[in-house]
């Protein structure tokens, strides 16, 4: 039977996992990036590659190390570098001697018989049509279960009374939900999560700096690929918010009464009009809603030659003078070390507080 | 007074000068270029263009800062689709978003947006507005519109013929002038493909005089602007699964699949830029073909702000060196 694996982003590989498992595949779970991934990657990709490349290059390997055979991903029509990822993997992959199957998912809109001929190829346990969609719709579920803890976590790590508290007992209700089968099981793990999580000793009242994170979908997801930057903000004390999970956009009630429901793209208009392929427009419209929200600051994570992202970090000053908000850009790769990143998180932190007391006694003042 | 617009000469200059030049010129509006790339040029657009940001754009960023006090307005446009099928790369399609956000003292830019996926005749549209906005009519910017479409046919004539795009726009403004003069003037004995995009290939300031060292080392060059259209197409996807989606990266690996295929040159280069997205994709895939045609020696070269002409010269001869002791051998088996 073959061995299937997939891309690693985040927690979503539990999801993932079910969904390809009642189909009756073997999975073949994809490890954590760790220190080699990135040193296998990195070795078998060309050298400007962009980040999640090579980082994907190196989990593959170590996937085909651990059996497996095939791999499940996802294509795309541009403009940007992902949407030709797959071909170059397997080129390489093939290259090195590995026998091995592709199996990517074009955009079913464009593409609907690749789409059909996949899902056929996936199916081993020959699930009925019904049957498929009901495995989609609990994996989604599980997906959506996952970014909720998440979420709750960066609202509680920066209230935290006892550092390190929310994130040993998020990486608990992580395999509450794993373990969850059923829908009904997976509603009821999600719930207990979030109840754990609010359960965690800390203080909801205390006032924290909210920071807006935009960038790459990839270094977005991929704690591994970030260093854990989101941990790192909220220990500092610093109540993230992310731009984008894989089951959807943050959407609260609250900013479409504060934004004026302008959309993202809107949002990104007036400074960049164009898709310019990955996330580089989303990012600059994302900012600007942030901080029509009040936000103290942005931080944009960008892999290293990200061509998107290069085009949003040369617009982005000029956005964060006119809406008077301050932003940090982490271009990231195998070189980026955690303790440099953790030094000008906190001198961010720094003058977003500055600046923040500033504008609280300024009110005051003339209040 | 007459309008002036200023055209940096870089990224598309080289492919579409001609037109556009003609184009003004016809509407009556003055065209200003920022001339060859030079030392402040690329010190400026290094200053200017973020850090991480690959060497052509930063000299682009560099040609705009040497006009930007000279003009009326700049002519960038955003360029997205030229053939219904590729894109150019990204960056292109964020150009004058870059230069107006991020560059001081800007004057207005013309960003019109050229995508011919939207229809047969939206390139031709897009010139009509560019004409509305210089103040000319309907009938005069649709008649500028085919002269221009005229000239660029010579021009790509002209550059099937074997001459380079700094050659044949000089043969354009001057019709007179001496056309194939280098031609036969050295003597060569071995034909390399050089591939890369025609913003670093054909700026000798940048790729530090390629090919007139390739020249001095008695080497013609054949790149893909010298190839007809019609032998890439047919190329297809090159193999692979799906083509590449920008434009001049999949011009040079079609080039290349053509090239090593045809086998009639005695080397092959591909001339990347430092911090390229689309290269390394690109380079990747032009190795693997070279990989398949050992009997074709292939050498990749980076170009970046350092570089430096005798390091490069240097690389250059022990290639070629390497390439023609090949051939000597090949030429007299025992
Ligand atoms: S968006 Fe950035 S990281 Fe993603 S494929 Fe494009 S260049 Fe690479
Ligand atoms: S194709 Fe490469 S060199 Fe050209 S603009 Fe894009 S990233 Fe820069």
């Amino acid at each position: 039977m073959p061995k299937v694996t997939f891309p690693r982003m985040g927690e979503s590989w539990r999801a993932f996992k079910i969904l390809l498992e009642d189909l009756g595949n073997e999975v073949v779970v994809p490890p954590r990036p760790s220190k080699r991934t990135l040193d296998l990657g990195v070795r078998h990709s060309p050298e400007f590659a962009c980040f999640p490349l090579k980082i994907l290059m190196g989990t593959y390997l170590e996937a085909i190390e651990m059996g497996a055979d095939t791999i499940v991903t996802t294509g795309g029509v541009g403009p940007c570098r992902a949407g030709e990822y797959a071909m170059l993997h397997h080129k390489i992959i093939k290259d090195l001697g590995h026998d091995l199957k592709m199996i990517v998912f074009e955009p079913p809109r464009l593409y609907p018989v690749n789409f059909i001929k996949n899902i056929y190829a996936l199916n081993k346990a020959r699930v009925s049509i019904k049957g498929i969609i009901d495995h989609i719709k609990r994996g989604w579920r599980k997906l959506q279960a996952l970014d909720n803890a998440e979420k709750l976590s960066h609202i509680i790590r920066p209230r935290e009374n006892n550092s390190g508290t929310t994130t040993r007992v998020y990486r608990k209700v992580l395999d509450w939900i794993d373990q969850a089968n059923t829908t009904q099981q997976i509603i009821e793990a999600e719930a207990s999560a979030l109840e754990a999580l609010h359960n965690v000793p800390h203080e909801p009242a205390r006032p924290v700096l909210k920071v807006g994170i935009v960038g790459e979908i990839y270094v977005l997801l991929e704690p591994a690929s970030n260093l854990e930057i989101e941990e790192t903000l909220g220990d500092l004390g610093v109540e993230v918010e992310r731009s984008m999970f894989l089951t959807g956009w943050t959407r609260d009630n609250t900013w479409s009464e504060t934004t004026h429901c302008l959309t993202v793209k809107e949002a990104a208009a007036p400074y960049l009009p164009e898709l310019v392929g990955g996330h580089g427009r989303d990012s600059i419209g994302n900012t600007i809603l942030y901080a029509k929200r009040g936000f103290d600051g942005i931080i944009q994570l960008a892999p290293f030659t990200c061509i998107p992202e290069i085009v949003a970090r040369t617009i982005l000053p000029r956005v964060s003078k006119e809406y008077e908000i301050p932003i940090l850009t982490f271009f990231l790769d195998e070189q980026t070390g955690k303790t440099g990143m953790t030094t000008r998180l906190e001198a961010f932190t720094d003058l977003m507080r500055r600046k923040k007391n500033i504008h609280a006694a300024r009110i005051s003042l003339t209040g | 007074m007459v309008v002036k617009v200023g055209i940096p000469s870089t990224l598309l200059y080289y492919t579409y000068y001609p037109f556009w030049k003609a184009f003004f010129n016809e509407i009556g509006v003055q065209v200003v270029t920022s001339g060859k790339t030079n030392k402040s040029i690329l010190d400026s657009g290094v200053k200017e263009a973020l850090a991480d940001a690959c060497v052509p754009v930063k000299l682009f960023f560099g040609h705009v800062m040497e006009i930007r006090e000279k003009v009326d307005c700049l002519f960038i446009p955003r360029v997205v689709c030229l053939n219904r099928k590729t894109v150019f790369c990204p960056k292109f399609l964020g150009l004058p978003d870059m230069i107006r956000y991020s560059v001081n003292n800007i004057p207005p830019i013309i960003d019109v947006r050229m995508d011919t996926r939207q229809g047969p005749m939206s390139l031709f549209r897009a010139y009509l507005k560019i004409g509305e906005y210089l103040g000319a009519g309907k009938l005069t910017a649709s008649y500028a519109y085919c002269k221009a479409s005229n000239i660029l046919n010579t021009y790509n004539s002209l550059l099937r013929k074997g001459l380079n795009p700094v050659e044949a726009i000089d043969y354009l403004e001057n019709p007179n002038g001496k056309l194939f003069e280098h031609h036969v003037k050295t003597k060569t004995n071995l034909r390399f493909a050089v591939l890369g995009y025609p913003y670093a290939i054909y700026d000798s300031f940048i790729n530090v005089n390629i090919l007139d060292s390739l020249r001095k080392l008695g080497v013609s060059v054949v790149t893909a602007e010298n190839i007809h259209p019609l032998l890439l197409a047919v190329q297809k996807n090159c193999g692979l699964p799906k083509r590449l989606f920008w434009t001049f990266s999949d011009m040079a690996l079609k080039a290349a699949h053509l090239i090593f295929r045809q086998g009639n040159v005695d080397g092959v280069l591909h001339l990347t830029a430092f911090g390229c997205g689309p290269d390394s994709i690109l380079n990747k895939f032009i190795e693997f073909e070279a990989k398949q045609h050992r009997n074709i020696p292939f050498m990749t070269l980076m170009i970046d702000e350092h570089t430096g002409e005798a390091g490069m010269f240097t690389r250059l001869e022990a290639f070629v060196d390497m390439v023609r002791r090949r051939k000597e051998m090949s030429a007299c088996p025992r």
